[in-house]
């Protein structure tokens, strides 16, 4: 079949929807749910602006097809602010000046994200390692590493 | 980038996905992880009809050690392969290995069995399967059957598998006592192919000789290169600096690097020289000798 009925959980909202098979997770966060915190950078599965979480796991969703989705659950940039109060890794990258264009941020915030959720107090090491497979351009990651330092802090 | 279009299918079991492939044969590709088939088709270097996704597929995700075999589902995430203490306390060559796939958003998808069938001498895991001397288990219309690794690769993106063949399991024999391995890889930055690498993995008898070894490279030809003659020139001797040397030597003579922005066939090759003698130090290391 060439179109498929799917639901997903998005950020706790259940979203259904008829897509090609072609279609990747990425456009359908972006063109069919209009979530467009997810970025496009690189489309070659290099650069990681298209994080997200699948399942409670980062991965670069522009290597994920939508019909691979259904059924599951996604995480988007969109759902970690709560009743108006930003996540601490939101306020980490605020605080620590951890973005200069911001295009690389909202899939940094959810690699963070992800990485406190398994483990919440990471050395600089683990830290570095973990947002390896994100590439930002502007900071030279060391306000963003402050920034995964500050919300591990508030986290605690 | 968007592919081009396909018919996708997501069997709920193995039998399925096999009669799905049976039915579109070279019209259909298997998705596993998806890391390398979905860059392939966005970049349109591949095209196919149907997709057959065996990610709905149970039982496929698996490590356990079973009748003197080490076995890994072929659809066993990387990033579970990373995570796991019986990989990380006895199998440090596939620790090793995983460790320098690709990245770790990459690694919660990618999936081993997806390392090998793709065919890529540039992936890292048929270097270290071939060292550690594997075995393929590959599900078809009439069952399973089982392929030793050094038969697997045939060519470049082309292995042994049938295209109505999944590729289901890895069987590692389990290492004696007093063996070791490593994967030791060159690699511009996160997530690039190797430039060069190199897998070995050894087993010392009480003397200290080598009894048994497995010495493989990564991105040094047309397929995962098995470095035979340098293999042959360890076996019974004692893993000193010299030996490991020669061994070294022999490899890097043995291998096919082509020219590319990583480097030059030169610079490749004594890549893999110096490659080879630190992965068959530290494997001589963790074997428990010098």
């Amino acid at each position: 079949m060439a179109k498929h009925k799917i639901r997903v959980t998005v950020n706790g909202t259940g979203s259904e929807a008829e897509v090609e098979s072609r279609l990747l997770l990425v456009h359908f966060i972006r063109d069919v749910l209009r979530l467009t915190g997810t970025h496009i950078g690189c489309d070659t599965t290099h650069c990681g602006a298209c994080t997200v979480l699948l399942d409670g796991e980062p991965v670069k969703s522009c290597t994920v097809l939508a019909v691979q989705a259904d059924g599951r659950e996604v995480a988007t940039v969109e759902g970690l602010e709560q009743n108006g109060q930003l996540h601490p890794i939101q306020e980490g990258f605020w605080e620590k000046h951890g973005l200069q264009c911001g295009y690389c941020t909202p899939g940094m915030m959810m690699t963070g994200y992800a990485l406190l959720k398994s483990n919440a107090k990471p050395s600089e090491e683990e830290i570095r390692k973990a947002i390896s497979g994100n590439l930002c351009r502007c900071t030279g990651y060391v306000n963003i590493v402050k920034a995964v330092q500050h919300a591990a802090a508030r986290s605690r | 980038m968007i592919p081009a279009s396909f018919d996708y299918h997501a069997p709920k079991t193995l039998s399925e996905a096999v009669g799905l492939l049976e039915r579109y044969r070279d019209e259909a590709k298997v998705l596993s992880g998806g890391q390398s088939l979905l860059p392939l088709l966005k970049l349109r270097l591949a095209q196919v009809a149907h997709v057959v996704d065996i990610g709905r597929v149970p039982g496929l995700e698996y490590i356990k050690e079973e009748k003197g075999f080490l076995k890994i589902g072929g659809r066993t995430r990387e990033s579970t392969l990373e995570r796991s203490e019986l990989i990380r306390g006895k199998y440090p060559i596939l620790a090793d290995t995983t460790a320098v796939i690709a990245d770790p958003l990459v690694r919660n998808l990618a999936t081993v069995g997806g390392n090998l069938a793709h065919g890529d001498p540039a992936n890292d895991h048929p270097a270290t399967m071939l060292a550690l001397g594997a075995e393929v288990v590959a599900t078809g219309p009439k069952g399973e059957r089982t392929i030793p690794i050094d038969k697997f690769f045939t060519g470049l993106f082309t292995t042994a598998l049938a295209p109505d063949e999944i590729l289901t399991e890895i069987k590692i024999p389990i290492p004696p006592p007093r063996s070791g391995g490593a994967y030791v890889k060159l690699e511009r930055k996160v997530g690039d192919f190797a430039t060069a690498a190199s897998a070995a993995q050894l087993t010392l008898g009480k003397n200290g000789q080598v009894e048994r070894v497995g010495l493989a490279l990564t991105n040094a030809g047309p397929k995962p290169v098995k470095a035979t003659r340098a293999e042959q020139y360890l076996q019974g001797k004692q893993p000193d600096d010299e030996a490991i040397a020669e061994a070294a030597r022999l490899a890097s003579q043995d291998c096919d690097p082509t020219a590319d922005r990583r480097g030059s066939v030169e610079y490749k090759r004594e890549m893999a020289r110096v490659l080879s003698a630190r992965a068959l130090k530290k494997a001589a290391q963790r074997a428990g000798g010098q």
